[in-house]
């Protein structure tokens, strides 16, 4: 083999055995920081007392079917993981995105009977994109499974 | 491989695939932007505020790919040599770059009337920023060096490095809690989007890559024009 050839193949192995080992690095670093980078707690996470005592944190989930109150410029609704369930209180605008049954993600604080007091809240989409017949039809002919199951098995905690 | 390292040929080839690419993009772009503007239906929760899907998606797809591109080209030039390889990683990274950058534009645009925020710091934004800041740093770096050749290398190391950013962009939204969808088009279980809007998707898609096509051949080819006036202008002083 010429000379070049092997410079050439060396610096190959040199690149893949890089590639390789930067990819290790980042994954176990990226294992490492599992916990730290997730965006919200679920209603779950929070009963198990995963979220210090007065942090402020942010929570995600469903909004419960049937739960929303609005009171003046208060609204109450619950959130819901399918698994446990959070009260929250929030004064302010609701995104467009906010209803029943869809994904929310609130940050603010517990206060002391264990209601959850947003400072804000945002409207979480789901993956699911379809024309306003479409989704009429699916729910008449009983097959809506869509938003509701998807959603909540995404937000079901990993570990 | 070396059959295309010959400038003469790459031109010759580029100039065949041009007008094709050019038309290509033109058609689709056109027929692709009035059909998910204008007959496209609107969504059962987001109405027409989905539209912009019609750009967000294509735009951060060739975020993606250009990178992908731009990664693999460096991988030839520091491996082989390749002349070529050097000048398409050079030519990819101003055209991701703006992809990216409009990807960020059009999904802050949708997130405020959607989520009810510009921006949030989840896995998925912020790792298409720091995407971002990966093309703004390769610029930079080719450009920070005396030795054009020098610069070159280091940037291609760069983007080498900068690879590990692909998948976790892909996957943010399944490893992490995210306030962006999960996947749609490219998921286990087939897209989760109506085929009435899915397709003009599809045809904006093709209309985005001929473009990047389109882009990074011209741009190829005036590397290699401006290469050919240096060696000129210096054949001419030494001469």
């Amino acid at each position: 083999m010429s000379r070049a050839a092997t410079r050439k193949k060396r610096r190959l192995y040199m690149v893949v055995a890089g590639l390789l080992l930067l990819g290790t690095a980042t994954a176990l670093v990226l294992t490492a920081f599992q916990d730290n980078l997730v965006f919200f707690y679920s209603p779950t996470d929070v009963q198990a007392k995963k979220v210090g005592e007065d942090r402020r944190f942010r929570l995600g989930g469903l909004v419960k079917d049937g739960s929303v109150v609005k009171t003046g410029s208060e609204v109450r609704f619950t959130v819901t993981d399918m698994n446990a369930d959070l009260p929250v209180s929030y004064s302010g605008i609701l995104p467009d995105l906010f209803r029943e049954g869809q994904g929310v993600v609130a940050e603010g604080k517990l206060d002391r009977s264990g209601v959850f007091i947003a400072k804000e809240v945002l409207a979480k989409h789901d993956e699911n994109y379809m024309p306003p017949e479409v989704a009429e039809a699916l729910k008449k002919s009983g097959q809506w499974t869509g938003a509701q199951t998807d959603a909540a098995s995404h937000k079901a905690p990993q570990n | 491989m070396h059959r295309f390292a010959n400038p003469t040929r790459f031109l010759r080839l580029a100039d065949a695939i041009l007008p094709w690419s050019i038309a290509a993009t033109v058609l689709a772009l056109g027929s692709g932007l009035v059909w998910a503007l204008a007959f496209s239906p609107a969504d059962y929760q987001q109405g027409d505020t989905v539209r912009i899907m019609y750009l967000h998606v294509p735009a951060a797809w060739m975020g993606l790919f250009a990178y992908t591109a731009m990664a693999v080209a460096s991988a030839v030039a520091l491996i082989w040599k390749h002349p070529l390889a050097d000048l398409a990683a050079k030519a990819s990274a101003p055209v991701g770059a703006c992809f990216t950058f409009l990807c960020l534009v059009t999904g802050s645009l949708w997130g405020k009337p959607m989520w009810g925020t510009w921006w949030v710091w989840d896995a998925r934004l912020t790792s298409m920023l720091i995407l971002l800041f990966l093309y703004l740093g390769y610029m930079a770096l080719q450009g920070a060096f005396d030795d054009p050749q020098r610069g070159q290398k280091a940037a291609a190391v760069l983007a080498l490095v900068g690879f590990v950013n692909v998948p976790i962009i892909k996957f943010s939204v399944d490893w992490w809690n995210t306030l962006h969808q999960p996947a749609s088009v490219v998921k286990m279980g087939g897209p989760a989007i109506d085929p009435a809007m899915l397709v003009p998707l599809l045809v904006m898609t093709v209309g985005f890559k001929a473009y990047y096509v389109t882009l990074l051949l011209l741009r190829i080819k005036a590397e290699v024009a401006d290469a050919k006036i240096r060696s000129l202008r210096l054949t001419e002083i030494h001469g």
